[in-house]
């Protein structure tokens, strides 16, 4: 059934999802990929072996940083925040997205 | 950038903390996961959560691989463990390591050998400041580099293109240090030598313009650092002292710079001594004589911002003015420039010529090579196809695996690189200390330096990614799924694949050079049995030069007559006789032009010819084994006060009197207008060169036209090398000072024949080269087809085949391939061998021994090649294979 509404995420807009679900605090990987399809309303599926190469990618670029800590379960995890560098890009990023949608919205009303 | 590399050091330097860190996180996340199932589903147990939560995730190995990367560790981490994979693959494999290795060496050592070479003899400017501004004037028409002593003046002080323009000629003295006396080397240089070479000295001082004073003013010799190192065990206190050159004292006024040997590059004298006393060191005085060109090198330094055009115009406004001023002398006048460590266009262009034509070869060896590890890698990676498929079905990506195949290719390269640059810098090395000619101070100075070492890497690392590049296609296209399922699939296809015409490439390549290896040898053989005009074999010759051993005049004359009767009386010898420079011998001989009796006015223009003038003793026609074809032999008659006459050989005949038949008994005149009456016709022979064009010679009575240089021709009955002893106790007997050399007639060739000896071992060792390389590469080939194809020739066998239908099925497209590729490699060496007629006397590959040599050749490297595998293919027992598959 969701199977089919699920979608497959573009290139690149991980990342942008990645770094909104952080806006809300620092989270560990499992919480991001739980935020997103959460939020999604389980229309969109992170595969979760992108995840933490996505991941990595936005530390080694400084958008995010991660620290050791414990989780709600007391087991020690890596959580997740945004930099500076990250919140400034996570406004372009979604100004970007904005943009690109409302063009391909436009376009599809006019065809 | 220095961030980026910064984390990424870190990253490779924390490598297990980080690699340990992520599988924890990976860790955590899988239980978070399986948790999560454990909610949704109280029915699940913990194991099977947990086997789900890793479904999910999907590949665990792959996400760390990709994290890793997204870490930026990626590309070194990598590339340490392609390293360490790769070392493991070659060392599991020592004989394919060692074929490879072996082979690239040979190849890029050969580079690097040539290279060297190149380097050094050309490319390199000498060994002087600035030595790339440094240039030989040469004459435009002949671009023979030498001057007479006048000119050179006009030269130097009317020029306003150089910073200044200095001269030097090389002669031979005997020195006596007051215990004994050497022949020495000597660089007859003008007094501004060294200052317009910009050089200081080492001790003492240089000589300079200043000193010179006219004829003989100027007794200073100037040591070199090597002689001086020899001769005087480094003292110091040699400035000032006073030693004898031909009997003349000279005072050693300094010693120059270890580096510095004169400005022929492969010339090492002894001494340096001012230009100006060369009457001493040379016998007579060719200060005043403009017809003679005797100074050998005119040289200096262009001036800032004047170009080689320029310089070449100011010249020849020079040389015009020469032409007008003394018509008697010239005929005309232009000059070119060149570098001079070649001794100008006379030498290098040759030695250029024969350096491309070797690079061009050794560039084919290494193209051989490429193609021949291209095959053996492809082989390889045929046989790897199951480990490259099980790599890829586990989530390995292409681009890494052919990665790792180039790591191992570069690999191999490197070493084999390194490994061929350590021989050929040990060859280089060796070459510059030999000595090719041992009464001479005469070497090739190829010492390696950092553009060889840079060359050989460049090569090394090309030739890794050429060779590395052939499986990549093969890579590309492996279907895992099939190779796992099926086993190693072989096609035995019909079809011509890259690996045939790699091995049909190189086996042409290899033919080339085995071809022209077979001409430049052919051409080496012929030319030791042509005819030059004179008898080699059973003949001696013994070299003195009487002025250095301190007679003058009438002396001379009678000591050469009184030589030639001593020799007589040695048993065993036939006949002796005397000539100042034997033809195809080390010396250049004299020149003359030769003017028609009724020709009035003997300018250069008028001339009928040029003609090698030879002084020689009675009898030495028959001594040398020269036919004379019409006339009479000179006697002890022919003396001053007899009228002259001389022996011309053909040339000469036929281009001042039109034939050579009826010659005998005309006059014609000599460049002072001395009229001479021919005597004799002696056939042609060659002088100079064995290459040269058919030259004007005459053959002028000792008595006549005297010579201190003497080279008495001993002829024996048989081999002449048992009289070599006799004959010098004989010489000294006469004169305890003298010091002859003694050679056989043979040896005394080797200046003239080093050229084409030269040119036959490097074609002979890049042809043994590229033979070994074609047994190497159908060697592979044929082996590679017979292990692959066991389990069908097993069939065939069973089935009733006969051996022969065996070889044919394992072996018949390496042969097929074999004949091709020769045939193919013959055409083109034949086409390419037209090159080295230049070199090599009577190179022709026309020549059916050279063909049938070549095929023959060819088909021996092939059934070489072929009879392991054969062997192999034959031994093959179908019910044991059979059994095992």
């Amino acid at each position: 059934m969701a199977e089919q509404s699920r979608l497959d995420l573009l290139q690149g807009t991980l990342d942008l999802l990645i770094l909104r679900a952080l806006r809300a605090g620092a989270m560990h990987g499992w919480a991001v990929s739980e935020r997103i399809q959460q939020i999604s309303q389980d229309v969109l599926e992170v595969n979760q072996g992108s995840l933490y190469p996505a991941l990595h990618r936005l530390e080694h670029r400084g958008w995010i940083k991660a620290e050791w800590g414990v989780s709600e379960q007391g087991r020690r995890a890596r959580f997740y925040s945004l930099t500076a560098a990250g919140r400034k890009q996570l406004e372009i990023e979604a100004e970007n997205w904005d943009k690109l949608s409302a063009a391909i919205a436009r376009v599809l009303r006019m065809a | 950038m220095w961030k980026d590399l910064l984390l990424r050091l870190k990253a490779l330097i924390f490598r297990r903390e980080m690699d340990e860190e992520l599988k924890d996180e990976l860790q955590f996340h899988m239980e978070m996961q399986a948790r999560k199932n454990r909610g949704r589903d109280s029915e699940l147990d913990a194991a099977e959560a947990k086997r789900q939560a890793r479904l999910q995730f999907g590949s665990v190995a792959r996400a760390e691989e990709e994290c890793r990367e997204a870490r930026g560790i990626h590309f070194l981490e990598t590339l340490a463990q392609d390293l360490r994979y790769g070392l493991r693959m070659l060392r599991k494999s020592p004989s394919f390591t060692a074929v490879a290795v072996a082979t690239l060496a040979v190849a890029v050592g050969a580079n690097a050998v040539v290279f060297g070479m190149m380097n050094a003899l050309v490319l390199r400017p000498l060994n002087v400041p600035q030595g790339e501004s440094l240039y030989l004037v040469e004459r435009g028409n002949d671009h023979f580099p030498s001057q007479s002593y006048p000119d050179y003046l006009d030269l130097r002080d009317r020029n306003r293109s150089f910073d200044g323009l200095a001269a030097c000629n090389i002669g031979q003295a005997g020195l006596d240090t007051g215990e004994n006396t050497t022949p020495v080397l000597v660089f007859e240089a003008s007094g501004n030598y060294f200052d317009e070479l910009r050089l200081q000295p080492y001790l003492g001082r240089f000589f300079r313009a200043s000193d010179e004073h006219g004829a003989n003013s100027a007794p200073y010799v100037v040591l070199t650092y090597a002689y001086w190192h020899a001769h005087f065990q480094d003292d110091r206190g040699v400035v000032g002292r006073t030693v004898q050159l031909n009997k003349h004292p000279f005072t050693v006024v300094g010693v120059a710079r270890p580096e510095f040997h004169g400005t022929m590059l492969f010339m090492f004298p002894d001494v340096f001594v001012p230009i100006v006393n060369q009457e001493q060191i040379d016998g007579a005085n060719l200060l005043n004589a403009r017809g003679n060109r005797w100074v050998l090198m005119t040289l200096g330094h262009l001036k800032d911002g004047v170009t080689r055009a320029q310089a070449v115009a100011d010249l020849n406004s020079i040389g015009s003015y020469l032409e007008k001023t003394y018509p008697k002398d010239h005929d005309r006048v232009d000059f070119a420039l060149a570098p001079p460590s070649l001794y100008g266009d006379y030498l290098e262009r040759p030695t250029r010529a024969f350096l491309a034509g070797l690079m061009l070869l050794a560039g084919l060896i290494l193209l051989a090579a490429c193609a021949n590890l291209g095959n053996l890698f492809a082989a390889r990676a045929a046989d790897r196809s199951r480990e490259v498929a099980l790599r890829l079905a586990l989530g390995a990506a292409r681009l890494r695996i052919l990665r790792q195949l180039f790591t191992e290719a570069l690999l191999l390269s490197v070493m084999g690189g390194a490994l061929g640059l350590w021989g050929s810098v040990a060859l280089l090395q060796a070459m510059s200390v030999w000595r090719p000619f041992p009464q001479f101070p005469i070497a090739i100075p190829v010492t390696p330096d950092a553009h060889v070492y840079g060359v050989a890497l460049v090569l090394a690392l090309a030739s890794g990614f050429l060779f590395g590049a052939v499986p990549v296609r093969q890579v590309l296209r492996t279907d895992p799924y099939e190779i796992v399922k099926a086993g190693s699939v072989v096609k035995v296809g019909r079809r011509i694949t890259v690996r045939d015409v790699l091995l049909g490439a190189q086996i042409a390549i290899c033919a080339v050079l085995v071809t022209s290896s077979f001409v430049a040898l052919r051409g080496l053989v012929r030319s030791l049995r042509g005819n030059f005009g004179f008898e080699v074999p059973n003949s001696m010759l013994a070299e003195a030069d009487l002025h250095m051993a301190g007679y003058s005049d009438d002396a001379v004359p009678a000591m050469q007559k009184r030589m030639i009767e001593a020799m007589q009386t040695i048993p065993g010898v036939t006949a002796v006789a005397s000539i100042d420079q034997a033809p195809l011998s080390n010396g250049r001989p004299n020149f003359s032009l030769v003017f028609r009796e009724e020709t009035a006015e003997l300018t250069p223009g008028n001339a009928a010819t040029e003609s090698f003038v030879f002084n020689v003793s009675p009898g030495y026609f028959h001594a040398a084994g020269s036919a004379l074809l019409t006339g009479r032999d000179f006697t002890w008659r022919d003396d001053k006060n007899a009228p002259r006459v001389a022996v011309v050989n053909e040339q000469l005949a036929r281009a001042v009197f039109g034939s050579a038949t009826n010659a005998v008994g005309r006059y014609y005149k000599m460049r002072d207008g001395t009229r001479v009456q021919v005597a004799g016709v002696v056939e042609q022979g060659k002088y100079t060169s064995l290459t040269e064009e058919p030259q004007a010679a005459m053959f002028l009575p000792v008595l006549q036209s005297p010579s201190n240089l003497i080279m008495v021709v001993v002829r024996a009955a048989s081999d002449p090398l048992q009289l070599a002893a006799a004959i010098r106790s004989k010489m000294r007997e006469l004169d305890a000072g003298m010091t002859p050399v003694i050679q056989t007639r043979s040896e005394s060739m080797g200046f003239v024949l080093f050229g084409a000896r030269m040119a036959t071992m490097a074609l002979g060792v890049l042809g043994a080269m590229g033979a070994m390389l074609s047994i190497t590469g159908i060697f592979g080939l044929a082996s590679y087809s017979v292990s692959k194809r066991k389990r069908e020739l097993g069939i065939r066998m069973a089935l009733g085949a006969q051996p022969k239908e065996l070889l044919q099925a394992a072996l018949g497209r390496a042969l097929k391939l074999l004949a091709f590729g020769s045939s193919v490699g013959l055409v083109l060496g034949i086409l390419a061998s037209r090159v080295l007629g230049a070199i090599v006397y009577e190179a022709t590959p026309r020549d059916p021994v050279v063909l049938a040599g070549v095929v023959l050749a060819m088909m021996l490297l092939g059934l070489v090649a072929t009879w392991i595998p054969a062997q192999r293919a034959l031994a093959i027992d179908p019910l044991i294979l059979l059994r095992e598959e």
